[in-house]
């Protein structure tokens, strides 16, 4: 029996790193994912986990606690947002190189400065080519099932990647919503034990993890990582059928939300994903096709399955919570446009950078992109494919 | 563990690089490294012992005598750290 609860992403999160009971927990607070540590160290000290915390001096340590743990034979998780992940970056390559597949969330927030501790994803783009799958949530629901599947995915022989799951500062980790939790046994039996064939640990095999890696090697390495996040894509196909079977939750690659016969299509990421389901519905109920996809597996990036879902629409727009400041388009933008393009897909697609720094997405805004993108279709026309919404001018 | 070497292909390197081995860094040979070279004056050498324990490289092998023998240049990085110790003038740094 599945439990229902109100919780807030920031509590789901903190209660499926419970249920999942990991070996290390190395974690330094900053604002807006603090609370999911601190949730999780009550649960430390009442003796629900079985968890070695350690409380770091800086997110560089904690991540770095996370590699030794997890190289020793450990699960080793985190969580973090922004500046704190940003301080981490150098040792994110690490991990991921290092084939470690620690799990951490990613409670989404600007990178400052100057100095916003509110919801974008500038933090997220960051590391989006530094070999780590990410997952997007749209709610708390999400944040905690993509938390239970994600070692499952991460530890996968195929894959031995690090996982990130992101959701929305504030707007998800901090709201309260209603939510479907599996009892901690049946969530437990679900992730499993690690088992990894190699770790610093084991008396009867020494190993040496993390060598030299000059000319004659790392470039054969870097294709081994590439290809595990090739194989992350089926990998995170299966896990989310076998979630899907013990919840009755689906979860794919990415969501199509009415975008089947629908005539323009917005592609978003996270919270956002679900203002625009409302304007969605209420648009259809006038009689107006339009449809969303929802990206949830953000790398691997689902370049040729994102291109075909969406090559029967009119007309197209990405939404970026965050500006590449690039003079070409956000993150996302940049990659679907590149997917169409290789999957021979022309169709008017723009780009909108919006809910910089936590300023709200409205339906109302939701609503403008859906007229612009209505009259795009109509007339063929894109004059500028480099747009905002949301900003004052 | 299949033997690696520099011809290897990307199938055949263990994920990350991870060494299934211990010790092997006595098969890393460093001594290409060095662009000066200690030379040992044996006559001039008093056994004193001060220059085999700042060897960083441990390239200064002492036998069962507790005595010092000629350098590991296999090792050897040419530091000079040696030179620099020795009262007696019996390591002399040499161009390579």
């Amino acid at each position: 029996m599945s439990i229902r609860e109100r919780l807030s992403g920031n509590e789901a999160s903190a209660i499926a790193m419970k249920q999942i009971n990991p070996d290390v927990v190395a974690a330094f607070p900053i604002t807006p994912s603090t609370e999911i540590p601190q949730y999780f160290s009550t649960f430390v000290s009442n003796g629900v986990v079985d968890t070695e915390f350690v409380a770091v001096e800086s997110e560089h340590s904690a991540m770095s606690a996370c590699i030794g743990a997890e190289a020793a034979g450990g699960r080793a998780m985190t969580a973090t947002s922004s500046n704190g992940l940003a301080l981490m970056w150098e040792m994110i390559q690490i991990a991921s190189s290092l084939r470690l597949p620690i799990v951490m969330p990613l409670v989404n927030r600007a990178i400052s400065g100057p100095l916003n501790i509110h919801c974008d994803h500038s933090d997220a783009m960051a590391i989006r080519d530094s070999g780590w799958i990410m997952l997007f949530s749209e709610n708390n629901q999400e944040a905690y099932d993509n938390l239970l599947m994600a070692h499952r995915i991460g530890e996968h022989k195929d894959v031995m990647l690090p996982v990130t799951i992101c959701q929305d500062g504030f707007i998800t980790s901090h709201s309260i919503e209603n939510i479907e939790l599996l009892e901690d046994d049946v969530a437990r039996k679900f992730v499993g034990e690690y088992k990894p064939e190699h770790y610093l640990l084991n008396s009867k095999e020494p190993i040496s993890v993390g060598p030299m890696d000059l000319q004659a090697y790392l470039f054969e390495h870097k294709y081994q990582e590439a290809n595990a996040m090739r194989n992350a894509k089926n990998v995170i196909l299966e896990i989310s059928k076998e979630f899907e079977k013990l919840t009755g939750r689906s979860y794919s690659l990415f969501e199509q939300y009415k975008l089947e016969d629908a005539e323009v299509a917005i592609v978003c990421m996270n919270s956002t994903a679900g203002t625009t389901k409302v304007v969605v519905d209420e648009l259809r109920n006038k009689g107006i096709k339009v449809g969303l996809l929802k990206i949830r597996v953000y790398r691997p990036f689902p370049a040729e399955e994102i291109a075909k879902a969406l090559s029967n629409v009119k007309a197209i727009a990405v939404l970026d919570r965050a500006d590449s400041l690039n003079a070409c388009g956000g993150a996302l933008f940049t990659d679907v446009t590149s997917g169409m393009f290789v999957n021979n897909v022309q169709i008017p697609t723009v780009n909108y950078i919006y809910g910089i720094g936590g300023r709200d997405t409205t339906s109302k805004d939701i609503e403008g992109v859906y007229s612009d993108l209505m009259e795009i279709a109509k007339t063929g026309k894109v004059d500028n494919p480099y747009r905002y919404f949301g900003l004052k001018s | 563990m299949t033997k690696i070497n520099k011809e290897s292909p990307w199938q055949d390197l263990t994920p990350g690089g991870t060494m299934y081995d211990a010790g092997n860094s006595l098969e890393f040979k460093t001594g290409d490294w060095r662009s000066v070279k200690p030379v040992y004056i044996e006559e001039k050498c008093k056994q004193c012992g001060l220059c085999f324990p700042v060897c960083p490289e441990n390239a200064i092998p002492v036998n069962k005598e507790q005595k010092r023998e000629d350098f590991n240049y296999d090792y050897c990085k040419g530091c000079g750290i040696c030179a620099n110790v020795c009262p007696f003038d019996a390591i002399e740094m040499k161009e390579e």
